[in-house]
C-alpha cells in the first residue's frame, strides 16, 4: 500500500512536471554518454601508454666472438643487477630471422649476418631503466664507459629516448586520471544541479506537505523514486545511443584502429552496467539529498 | 504595558470567554482546560527584529479567538510558533498540555497533524485535484483508502465543493480555493484550527462565507484562532479579540456580547446586516 502510494506519487509528479523531468533525464543521458565514451578512451590511452613503457628495455649487445659459456655467465651477471626483472636472450640467428622477416628486401642484400647476440633486459619498473643502465656500465679505469663483462660489446644508449618516453607516458597517465576525476565530478554536479532546479520549482509543494504534517521520508520517497526512474531512463537512453554507435561505427573500425580494439578497455557489458548504476545512484541520491534543504520548514 | 496587566486580562477574558455550550460538552466548564497557552513568550528574529515580546495569553477549548493588529505586529509569529515552524526565544508555549519546546524535530510532523492550518495564500498543492489535496492530509497520517473515500467527499460536501472534486486549484475562484484549504485543515478533525488572514485575498461577500465556515467548524467543537487585520469583520463577529502591536499584547477582551448558541444562519444574517446590533440580543 505504502510503496504503491509512493510510486503513484512519483509518476504523478513526473507527469505534471514534464519539462523539468525531461531536463533532468536529458542531463543524465548526455552525461552518461560522455562518461561512456570517455571511460574506454582513458583506459585505452593508459593501456597504450603502458604498452609503450613496457617496451623500455636495456639492450646488451655481445661481442661477435662471444661463446655460449660467455652467454651463460653474462646472463647470470645481468640477473644479479638490482631492478632487473628478467632477461631475454636473442641469438644472432634468431635476430636475423626476425629482422629479415620484417624487411626481406634489405636483408637479402646482405651476404652475412651483421647482428650480434643480444640480451633484452626487462626492468621491474620502466622508471628504473636508467639505473640498470648505469650499473651495467661502470666508469672504466681509463675514462669513458666500461662494461661489467668483457664479453659485452655495448649497452644500448637510448638515454634521451627513454627519458622522453617515460615523461610522456607519465603525463598521459596523469592527465587521464585528472580528466576522469574532473568529468565524474562535473557529471555529479550537473545532475545534482538539474535535480535541484526541478526541486526548487516544487519547494512550495514540499512546504505545504510539511504543514499538513507529512514526515520527511513521506515527502522524500516519491522524490527518490522519481530520481531512480529518471536516472535509469536517462542511463538506458545513453546505453542505447552508445550501443548503436558501437555496433554501427566502432566495430567495423576496430580491426584498423588498435586504440579502439585495445584489449585492456572495460568490456562493453560492464561499461553499460557501470553507467546504469551511476545514473540511478547519482540521481536518486541527488534528489534525496537536495531535498534536505527544502525540508527544513 | 505591564506584563502582569496583560496576564490578568487574559485570565479574566478566559473566564468570561464565551463557549458555545449547546453543542459541546467539552467546553462546558467555564474557563475549561487551555488548548493554547502562551506564557511570557518572546521571539527575536536573527536580524534583531522582535516578532513577539513577552506575550501571555491562553485560549480554552471551543473558543473562537481573533488575533488582530497591523502588519508586522506579531500575528503571523504567533501562528508560526504554534505550528512549530519557529521556536520561541523565551517563554513557554503549551498546546493541549504539551510544551512545544519538548517536541523533538522528528515528532513535529505528528504534532502538526493535530492542528489545521489555513493561510491567506491557500497553500494548495497545484498538481493535485481538489479531492487529492484534501486526501493528502489523510494520506500523510497513513489512513486507509477506504477511510479516505469515506471522509473526503463528506468534508467537501460540508464546504460546498461537491461539484469541484476533480478540478485543479488554478481552475477555482479564490473563495473556492480557501474552502478547499479549510476542508484540508479540518478533514482530520483537529482540536485546534489556525487561520492566518484567511480572508485577506477575498472580497467581502466571500469573506463572510469563509468566516461562516470557520464558525461552523468552531461550533463542532474545534478551537479556532484567526489572525486578521479586517477590523470590520472582527467588529461584526463579536468574539474574543487579542490585539497585538509591535509584538506586545495590547488588548485581550471579548468584544461585546453575542448570542452564544447562534446558528450559522443567524450568524451569516448578522454578518451581512450592518451589524450594529445583532438580532435577538
Amino acid at each position: 500500500m505504502k510503496l504503491g502510494f509512493f510510486l503513484r506519487e512519483a509518476t504523478r509528479a513526473m507527469r505534471r512536471n514534464a519539462a523539468p523531468t525531461f531536463a533532468a533525464l536529458a542531463t543524465v543521458t548526455v552525461t552518461m554518454i560522455m562518461l561512456g565514451v570517455f571511460i574506454p578512451i582513458v583506459q585505452a590511452t593508459k593501456g597504450a601508454a603502458n604498452t609503450v613503457r613496457g617496451r623500455v628495455l636495456v639492450d646488451v649487445y655481445m661481442k661477435s666472438s662471444a661463446t655460449s659459456s660467455d652467454e651463460t655467465r653474462v646472463r647470470k651477471e645481468l640477473l644479479s643487477v638490482p631492478h632487473v626483472k628478467s632477461v631475454e636472450f636473442v641469438s644472432k640467428a634468431a635476430a636475423y630471422a626476425q629482422q629479415s622477416k620484417q624487411d626481406p628486401a634489405a636483408y637479402a642484400l646482405l651476404a652475412s649476418n651483421p647482428l650480434p647476440d643480444t640480451f633484452h633486459v626487462v626492468p621491474d619498473n620502466p622508471s628504473n631503466v636508467l639505473a640498470i643502465r648505469s650499473s651495467l656500465t661502470p666508469p672504466a679505469t681509463g675514462g669513458g664507459a666500461g662494461t661489467i663483462d668483457q664479453a659485452i660489446q655495448t649497452v644500448s644508449n637510448h638515454k634521451d629516448d627513454t627519458k622522453k618516453i617515460l615523461e610522456v607516458t607519465n603525463l598521459v597517465t596523469i592527465t587521464a586520471a585528472v580528466l576522469t576525476v574532473l568529468l565524474t565530478l562535473a557529471s555529479v554536479l550537473l545532475i545534482a544541479n538539474t535535480i535541484r532546479l526541478s526541486l526548487f520549482a516544487r519547494r512550495r509543494e514540499v512546504e505545504v506537505m510539511k504543514l499538513v504534517g507529512a514526515t520527511d521520508w513521506f515527502i522524500r520517497w516519491p522524490f527518490v523514486i522519481e530520481g531512480i526512474v529518471v536516472g535509469a531512463a536517462g542511463a538506458i537512453a545513453a546505453i542505447v545511443v552508445l550501443g548503436v554507435t558501437k555496433v554501427a561505427l566502432l566495430d567495423p573500425l576496430a580491426n584498423d584502429w588498435t586504440l579502439i580494439a585495445a584489449p585492456r578497455t572495460i568490456p562493453f557489458a560492464a561499461l553499460l552496467a557501470v553507467l546504469l548504476a551511476a545514473g540511478v545512484i547519482v540521481s536518486s541520491l541527488g534528489s534525496g539529498l537536495s531535498l534536505r534543504r527544502f525540508l527544513r520548514v | 504595558m505591564a506584563i502582569s496587566d496583560s496576564k490578568d486580562r487574559s485570565r479574566r477574558s478566559a473566564a468570561v470567554a464565551p463557549v458555545t455550550r449547546s453543542s459541546k460538552p467539552a467546553g462546558a466548564a467555564s474557563g475549561g482546560q487551555p488548548v493554547v497557552e502562551f506564557r511570557g513568550v518572546s521571539k527575536h528574529y536573527d536580524g534583531g527584529d522582535v516578532g513577539l515580546d513577552q506575550a501571555t495569553f491562553s485560549v480554552v477549548r471551543g473558543e473562537f479567538v481573533f488575533l488582530v493588529g497591523s502588519t508586522g505586529s506579531g500575528k503571523s509569529t504567533v501562528m508560526r510558533l504554534l505550528i512549530k515552524e519557529l521556536d520561541a526565544t523565551e517563554g513557554t508555549i503549551r498546546v493541549a498540555g504539551h510544551d512545544l519546546e519538548e517536541i523533538a524535530r522528528k515528532r513535529v510532523p505528528y504534532y502538526r497533524r493535530n492542528i489545521g492550518v489555513v493561510f491567506q495564500d491557500f497553500k494548495l498543492l497545484p498538481n493535485r485535484t481538489v479531492y487529492d489535496n484534501v486526501a493528502y492530509a489523510l494520506q500523510v497520517t497513513g489512513s486507509s483508502r477506504k477511510e479516505i473515500r469515506n471522509k473526503v467527499p463528506d468534508i467537501l460536501r460540508m464546504t460546498g465543493l461537491s461539484t469541484k472534486l476533480h478540478n485543479y486549484p488554478d481552475q477555482l475562484s479564490g473563495g473556492e480555493q480557501q474552502r478547499v484549504s479549510i476542508a484540508r485543515a479540518f478533514v482530520n478533525h483537529p482540536p485546534l484550527l489556525l487561520a492566518d488572514e484567511p480572508t485577506g485575498n477575498l472580497d467581502p461577500e466571500t469573506s463572510i462565507d469563509i468566516m461562516r465556515l470557520l464558525y461552523r467548524i468552531n461550533r463542532a467543537g474545534t478551537t479556532v484562532l484567526v489572525a486578521t487585520h479586517d477590523q470590520a469583520m472582527v467588529d461584526k463577529m463579536r468574539r474574543r479579540v487579542i490585539e497585538l502591536s509591535r509584538g506586545r499584547i495590547v488588548r485581550d477582551e471579548a468584544t461585546g456580547l453575542y448570542a452564544r448558541d447562534e446558528t450559522t444562519r443567524e450568524f451569516a444574517h448578522r454578518m451581512r446586516g450592518d451589524g450594529t446590533r445583532p438580532p435577538g440580543v
